[in-house]
């Protein structure tokens, strides 16, 4: 793709609608800037610009699309698959500092933020009004544009659904810089094609979302947690049909196994309340009130035993539950922290085949010599491999990362699974998404893309392209 | 092995109201949970149990409804336990609970070691133990963060002072108070809770103790007399500094050195 490199005159613009201490050129931009959090590709974008204003960003794409400089939106850099990094060079825009929080509406239920506000604000800002909003992605330092852009799930999905679903409406800039506002604080809407549900999860390419109107539920009262011994993996997970079709719906059923968690706990200095087993489910029920919990959970409970689970230990507190739940919060870091370097598979398939996934990939660790880590969501069906570098080199490295992971995306494909449960495609798995989804599909995604950015000047390169 | 542990209902959060003319934390209406440093004297003793073998009982002194906290050390595999509860007991002061509970103890009959929290959430004071110790005429240690030895007839335990760390020979009976962290609390277990659901918690009133006069009890049994209790106002005091990294750790070390952390 042949665009315009920056020039002076692309900077006085920039000079001239920002103040100056919010455009940054070359050496003055943080390398945290080139790359995201996993993705392994690196590129220094030729400027960066912190906005404020949806008018800015509006200025900008306007210059840009007139001019064919290439734009990069950005968070804060969270993510996983190199969405956020500025492959063709051109523009960054970061929208962190559109950080505000614009109005909470207690008789609409809806929370509307700019995009650069941070997960973990949004949910300590509507707490305090006794209002909730349900999607928990692990990573709460991210912001909520991040989130809506990859439609980020997390571990409350299986109850309470994933981030597009508590999506009301948007404030858009689109790549020709014309700002559009779509759906709104309606709670239904069969007025046309949903553009807001095409962005959600566009991962910057169609539009910069700028504002989001968010659905908020009535906070629950009461949450506990049960974690769950089991003396392996494959008993464990064979557990979790069973409690979905037990029609006890839990906010969030995670497992995990002994050396992650031995690993977080080390990482954190920190000791886990139980380390007896191999195995465990970590679930989690809310609720208005002790006995509406405890009713639902004692029925999940035997239901465990019965499938042979050691014993169903009660986390009833907050000192039980960040004794817990710290841990879990830190396996990414944990897993990252004992290897060189590591990539990762976020697949979803159904949720009766996660277990027949999981033995799949531990298996391809005597397969490929290579070390896999897993942790995830077992109720939804989104699982996170990760496959460790160690000592490898770089060509065998190279190798055999390629090899496992087309093993478990063609495993993940043939169990009726997609290529990201909520990660997103960005730029690294988008060989994966292809072979996902055929010659029709790719070329109806490039197709809406061409409609919204005929120019592809947003975020080129990634997603279908 | 003969444990016992003392336990305490404490309120689930930190948000507590208090009756502005008796002075007393407001308990009706919220949430109460077991006093979170009363979990690693649970967990002291339950190790200890699986070492050396034993039987563990707990005591606590509340109202009716603090039953539930002994229903819960059941399901985290305590053998008995009982609870001290009469009107006549309320509003008591650091030294007539511990009296309470010690009569209390009495009644229980034989033990080795007495294990509680240093301190609970609500009150703070980490009086209650060692005042027990003394009304038991028992030693004590307080502030307990490891367990070096334990023995036939004594017990070897490391003590942390402001600033020292000593280690203390006790013998039986005596009285430990544990701190956070001695050893990470268990999580209550459901089988245990299937299993202990029907085990008794028999209540104790001040007709069952050797000591019977009112007047050692409750508001009446107290010597300190609460003038006003109100919660700290919070420091919200903050300073929002801008510029790069060099500049604030040169700003940050200044400011702490005025301050005097450093």
């Amino acid at each position: 793709m042949n665009y315009k490199k920056i020039d002076q005159k692309d900077i006085d613009f920039l000079l001239s609608i920002c103040d100056k201490d919010r455009v940054f050129i070359d050496k003055e931009i943080n390398e945290d800037y080139w790359h995201d959090e996993l993705a392994g590709i690196e590129r220094c974008p030729e400027v960066l610009v912190k906005v404020i204003s949806t008018d800015e960003v509006s200025d900008i794409m306007k210059y840009a699309h007139k001019n064919n400089i290439p734009v990069t939106p950005r968070g804060q850099g969270t993510g996983l698959v190199g969405g956020a990094v500025a492959i063709y060079g051109g523009i960054m825009i970061d929208l962190s500092k559109m950080n505000k929080i614009i109005e909470i509406d207690e008789e609409n239920l809806t929370l509307t933020v700019e995009s650069g506000v941070l997960l973990m604000e949004i949910s300590k800002y509507v707490e305090s009004h006794d209002l909730f909003y349900p999607p928990d992605p692990g990573e709460k330092s991210a912001t909520i544009g991040g989130n809506i852009n990859t439609n980020a799930g997390g571990m409350r999905a299986v109850k309470y659904g994933v981030t597009r679903d508590y999506v009301r409406g948007l404030e858009v800039v689109l790549p020709n810089g014309e700002v559009i506002e779509t759906g709104g604080k309606i709670v239904k809407n069969s007025s046309g094609y949903s553009l807001k549900d095409l962005i959600v999860g566009s991962e910057g390419t169609l539009g910069i979302v700028t504002k989001a109107v968010l659905r908020l539920l009535p906070l629950p009262k009461k949450a506990i947690s049960l974690l769950i011994p089991f003396p392996d993996l494959s008993m464990a997970i064979e557990t979790v049909p069973k409690i979905i079709k037990s029609k006890i719906i839990p906010t969030a059923i995670e497992y995990m196994v002994k050396d992650v968690i031995l690993a977080s706990a080390d990482f954190l200095g920190k000791t886990f309340p139980d380390s007896s087993a191999d195995a465990y489910l970590l679930l989690t029920f809310d609720g208005n009130s002790k006995e509406e919990v405890e009713q639902s959970y004692e029925k999940v409970a035997h239901i465990c035993l019965e499938s042979g689970a050691y014993d169903v230990l009660i986390s009833n507190t907050q000192e039980r539950q960040e004794s817990i739940w710290s841990a879990r919060g830190a396996f990414l870091e944990a897993i990252k922290a004992s290897t060189t370097q590591m990539d990762e598979c976020d697949v979803v398939v159904p949720r009766n085949k996660i277990a027949e996934f999981v033995k799949f990939s531990d298996d391809l660790q005597k397969k490929f010599d290579i070390r896999i880590k897993s942790f995830g969501h077992a109720g939804d069906g989104n699982l996170h491999i990760y496959v460790l570098r160690d000592e490898l080199s770089q060509e065998v490295w190279d190798k055999k990362l390629h090899d496992v992971f087309e093993c478990m995306y063609t495993r993940a494909r043939e169990l009726g699974g997609q290529v990201s449960g909520e990660h997103g495609i960005g730029f690294a798995k988008k060989p994966y998404l292809n072979e996902s989804l055929g010659e029709e599909g790719i070329k109806l995604l490039k197709n809406i893309k061409l409609a919204f950015d005929p120019k592809n000047i947003l975020n080129p390169g990634k997603v279908c392209q | 092995m003969k444990i016992l542990v003392c336990i305490k209902q404490v309120p689930g959060t930190s948000e507590v109201e208090v009756d502005e003319t008796t002075g007393v934390l407001k308990r009706d209406g919220i949430d109460s949970k077991l006093n979170p440093y009363d979990l690693y004297a649970l967990e002291t003793a339950l190790q200890l149990k699986e070492k050396v073998g034993g039987h563990i009982s707990v005591i606590s002194m509340g109202p009716p409804q603090a039953e539930e906290i002994i229903k819960e050390s059941y399901m985290m595999g305590v053998d008995q336990g009982a609870l001290l509860t009469d009107k006549r007991f309320a509003g008591a002061d650091v030294l007539a609970t511990a009296y309470t509970l010690s009569q209390g103890v009495e009644k229980l009959g034989d033990y080795d070691l007495i294990i509680c929290g240093k301190q609970t959430t609500d009150g703070d004071t980490a009086q209650v133990g060692p005042e027990m110790a003394e009304f038991l005429n028992i030693p004590h240690v307080a502030n307990v963060v490891k367990i070096i030895d334990i023995c036939e007839d004594h017990i070897v335990v490391e003590m942390d002072m402001p600033d020292t760390i000593e280690v203390a020979k006790v013998k039986y009976p005596c009285l430990i108070t544990v701190e956070k962290g001695i050893y990470q609390p268990r999580l209550p277990s459901f089988k245990l809770k299937l299993a202990t659901n029907d085990r008794k918690i028999p209540f104790y009133g001040l007709d069952d103790f050797d000591d019977r006069d009112e007047n050692n009890y409750g508001l009446s049994g107290s010597p300190t007399q609460v003038l006003k209790v109100f919660p700290p106002q919070a420091n919200t005091d903050h300073e929002i500094w801008q510029g790069d990294s060099e500049e604030l750790v040169g700003k940050l070390c200044d400011k702490l050195q005025e301050l005097k952390f450093i």
